[in-house]
């Protein structure tokens, strides 16, 4: 009964915090002069209006949902990889890689494709990988080690562009030379979606959930999170655990970087990351640890980023408004959690 | 200036730190506060030194009621506390550590405190270097830094914790020098130890707490033997002591050396039996718990050898330690030993090691239904650890050991449990003995030291003992021994035992 009523109450927390951030949000729209209705009704019909529009929800989900898969294994072993979005960059800077390496043999497309996403992968987890070592060998915060090496990543992909993988002529910000059709990851017809990328994204996320729930490493990982002292007295190897934390999301981070390129820009474009990566941190914070939340969660975030893409054309206001309302909700979720664990404390 | 005490009592949930404290100590005079650890020394510090309020009490300064809410208030009424681990900057310069704490606006007069700090040394005859870095200087210079700290602030009364702990001999003649000169100039001088020999030579006046109550004051001279039965006696019943089985000779350490930054313990030799019960007495942090840490190859040793079942496992680490059956248990059970937030289940699942990829959550379940029955432990499989209280959690933590273990190494196992809880922690311990194992245990509690102990060793500031036969040792004999004293004598007539 206790537990049935502390449940009620968390759920009422939470609605609390949602309405909470969805005031806030208003609040700004009326600061900025803007029709608070018309706005939210934008954004649905943006993101839910068209079959289209609906597969481009699809495609931004995919991404989003492959680096919150990622990141819940990080969060779960106490750490902040701040240095997604590098993972992601390198991911797809191995791919075109792989890519450019091998569009000219005479392998199959499909082998080419799929080389190339392994390849991106194991790029993402090399990033990582460089982020953990600096954190366990030489003594770097994950979060500085994280933000240090996106910057070097930006750069990377900047100087690729401009420099040996620039297009024909001249390079561009439009990024480089696109790749055949056949190279691509096959797409519905007249629609952005690829299913492989879709199956890839769910397969993910399961993944996860399993690896998270019913295994060793899912629980050892806990117990390094959330006491790595007593992890460590309980004879779990801390330090080992937390590389392979690092080298697993950077695995999942590098597969959404390859799938932005083979399946959604075709080449490598200066930001290629699209900001997935602090999007998938707000998503993974939100979830706090429940894989399966993830789906629903990642689904609206990604809805969110595209129906706003209607607000600067219908009502004049910068897309940005999305941003405000993903910011706020975790924010208000985080703070309202925090209410409740004090108050119920003080019960 | 003279301090006053009225009537301090402070609780800390169902413990009693201080009862109904009075104490008065007059102006220019050296007091000193004796008690083995948990009598209460601590909080009445603390609370006269503002990190933490009295529940009821009152503080009077020249007779004049004050109200301190914070280390702050403190010293602007003039009273400053030295923490027995300097609570200051190391990676900062001395001149700033100096400077800090200093209402002196935005821009400190770094010039005019160097000045200051030099006129200060002189007097003193200290010599630090105000450039120094602290985490380059001693324990003793970072003392002394900490006094004419407070000083320059105005503090009149210091209050010096533990402060003869970890620094060289001839800088304790300089500490208590200037002590001496301190009341001289009219300075009160609170000197909280467990040392009876420093106490005997510095204080002229002396209080001794036990469990949370002032039981007795004395002036210099004092008679030593008085001061032992007020910090420790009781009236002793020890159980019936069954005499023990004695195993094959199973844990060897060999000249072995271990130190860190403050204690250094030297040769040790000693020869433990399977199924032993060796309890380890000592004021805290007088090297018990660097040897017990070391035994789990937590700290490396400096020098020797730590040999189990023939097997040396000198310089290995703390998972080969695991592996080969020592188990090492934590006195902070939640801090250290538990993971919060994950259930009983989820811990003993963790403990047992892994079997395959999958766990197997209907196995773990059951699993910890029977240990929680055999521990006797009041929560369900699903309760996360947190929410246990500390003798379940105690509890819980001994359900974790594996079988068999060659040997345990416990801190405090029974620290802050009800004797209920104490009994049954020992009978299962007992149980572990019985299959052969071996427990080394830290105990603050003289009489379960004597009680559950097949033999003692005894630590003061990094000496450690001869092993004691525990069944000839009183409790007398053990307080004098951990206070410092009697150490020859003892250990003439019972150097015998020693492995």
């Amino acid at each position: 009964m206790a537990n049935l009523n502390a449940r009620w109450i968390n759920i009422g927390f939470q609605v609390l915090a949602v309405c909470l951030a969805l005031l806030f949000t208003t609040t700004i729209l009326i600061l900025a002069g803007a029709p608070p209705l018309e706005a939210y009704q934008q954004i649905i019909i943006g993101s839910v209006g068209s079959l289209r529009k609906i597969s481009d929800v699809l495609v931004a989900w995919v991404p989003l949902l492959l680096v919150t898969s990622g990141l819940i294994v990080t969060f779960s072993a106490g750490l902040w990889n701040i240095g997604i979005e590098g993972q992601i960059t390198l991911g797809a800077i191995f791919t075109t890689w792989a890519l450019r390496l091998l569009q000219d043999s005479a392998m199959q497309p499909g082998l080419i494709i799929a080389l190339s996403i392994f390849a991106g992968m194991v790029g993402g987890a090399l990033w990582a990988a460089l982020a953990g070592a600096l954190k366990t060998f030489g003594g770097v915060n994950e979060i500085f080690g994280g933000l240090g090496l996106n910057f070097v990543a930006t750069a990377l992909t900047l100087y690729l562009i401009f420099g040996p993988w620039k297009r024909p002529g001249i390079g561009s910000m439009s990024g480089t030379e696109p790749f055949p059709e056949t190279l691509w990851l096959p797409q519905l017809e007249n629609l952005r979606l690829s299913p492989y990328a879709l199956v890839l994204a769910i397969l993910s996320i399961g993944l996860i959930y399993i690896l998270m729930q019913g295994t060793y490493f899912g629980l050892k990982l806990k117990a390094v999170g959330k006491n790595m002292r007593a992890a460590f007295l309980l004879g779990i190897p801390t330090w080992q655990y937390m590389m392979i934390a690092f080298v697993l999301c950077g695995v999942f981070a590098g597969l959404a970087g390859s799938i932005q390129v083979t399946a959604v820009y075709h080449r490598l474009i200066p930001s290629i990351s699209s900001g997935y990566g602090f999007l998938g941190l707000l998503v993974a914070m939100l979830i706090n640890y429940r894989a399966i939340w993830a789906i629903p969660v990642a689904l609206f975030y990604a809805a969110l980023n595209i129906g706003s893409i209607q607000l600067p054309i219908v009502l004049k206001l910068d897309s940005s408004l999305s941003g405000v309302l993903q910011g706020s909700l975790v924010l208000f979720v985080l703070m309202v959690d925090g209410l409740r664990q004090r108050l119920l404390r003080k019960a | 200036m003279e301090v006053e005490l009225r009537d301090i009592h402070k609780s800390f949930g169902s413990v009693h730190a201080n009862v109904g404290i009075s104490l008065r100590v007059p102006q220019g005079t050296i007091q000193g506060i004796l008690g083995e650890n948990g009598a209460g020394k601590s909080t009445l510090m603390k609370i006269l030194s503002g990190f933490i309020q009295a529940d009821r009490g009152e503080i009077l300064l020249d007779n004049r009621p004050v109200t301190i809410h914070s280390p702050a208030d403190a010293i602007r009424v003039g009273v400053g506390m030295l923490h027995q681990d300097p609570l200051d900057f190391p990676p900062m310069q001395v001149i700033d550590n100096f400077l800090i704490g200093h209402d002196g606006g935005l821009f400190p007069d770094r010039r005019k405190a160097r000045n200051e700090l030099a006129a200060l040394q002189t007097k003193f005859h200290f010599s630090l270097d105000p450039d120094a870095y602290v985490d380059t200087m001693t324990v003793g210079e970072r003392q002394q830094l900490e006094i004419l700290r407070l000083l320059w602030l105005g503090a009149s009364v210091l209050i010096l914790d533990e402060p003869t702990t970890g620094i060289s001999a001839l800088q304790k003649e300089t500490l208590f020098e200037t002590l001496r000169l301190l009341t001289k100039q009219g300075k009160t001088i609170i000197f909280v130890s467990h040392k009876l020999e420093d106490v005997d030579a510095i204080c002229d006046r002396v209080a001794v707490l036990r469990q949370g109550y002032l039981v007795g004051e004395a002036l210099h001279p004092f008679d030593p033997d008085q001061l032992v039965e007020m910090m420790f006696s009781k009236v002793i019943t020890l159980g019936e002591r069954k005499p023990i089985e004695v195993g094959q000779p199973s844990l060897f350490l060999q000249d072995f050396c271990v130190e860190d930054y403050r204690l250094q313990i030297n040769n040790v030799n000693i020869q433990i039996n399977s199924g032993e019960v060796i309890g380890l007495a000592g004021m805290e942090g007088s090297g018990q718990e660097l040897l017990l840490r070391a035994c789990g190859g937590l700290v490396r040793s400096t020098h020797g050898k730590l040999i189990l079942h023939d097997q040396d496992l000198t310089g290995k680490n703390y998972r080969t330690y695991l592996k080969n059956g020592i188990a090492y248990l934590p006195a902070a059970r939640l801090e250290q030993g538990l993971v919060p937030g994950l259930s009983l289940t989820e811990h003993f699942i963790l403990a047992e090691g892994a079997r395959g990829f999958f766990v197997n959550w209907d196995e773990g379940d059951k699993l910890a239904k029977e240990r929680i029955i055999d521990f006797n432990i009041r929560g369900s499989a699903t309760t996360t650890v947190e929410a246990l209280s500390g003798g379940n959690q105690q509890r819980a933590l001994l359900a974790l050991l594996r079988t068999p273990l060659a040997l345990i190494l416990l801190e405090h196992p029974t620290r802050g449990l009800d004797i209920e809880s104490t009994i049954y922690i020992w009978s299962k311990l007992k149980e572990r003995c019985r299959q052969g194992t071996s427990i080394f245990f830290i105990s603050s509690d003289l009489e379960e030291i004597l009680r559950y102990s097949d033999r003692i060793l005894v630590f003061f500031s990094g000496s450690v003992s001869p092993l004691l036969d525990a069944s000839k040792t009183t409790v007398d004999q053990l307080g004098q021994l951990i206070g410092g004293r009697a150490w020859e004598e003892t250990f003439k007539r019972n150097g015998s035992t020693d492995g």
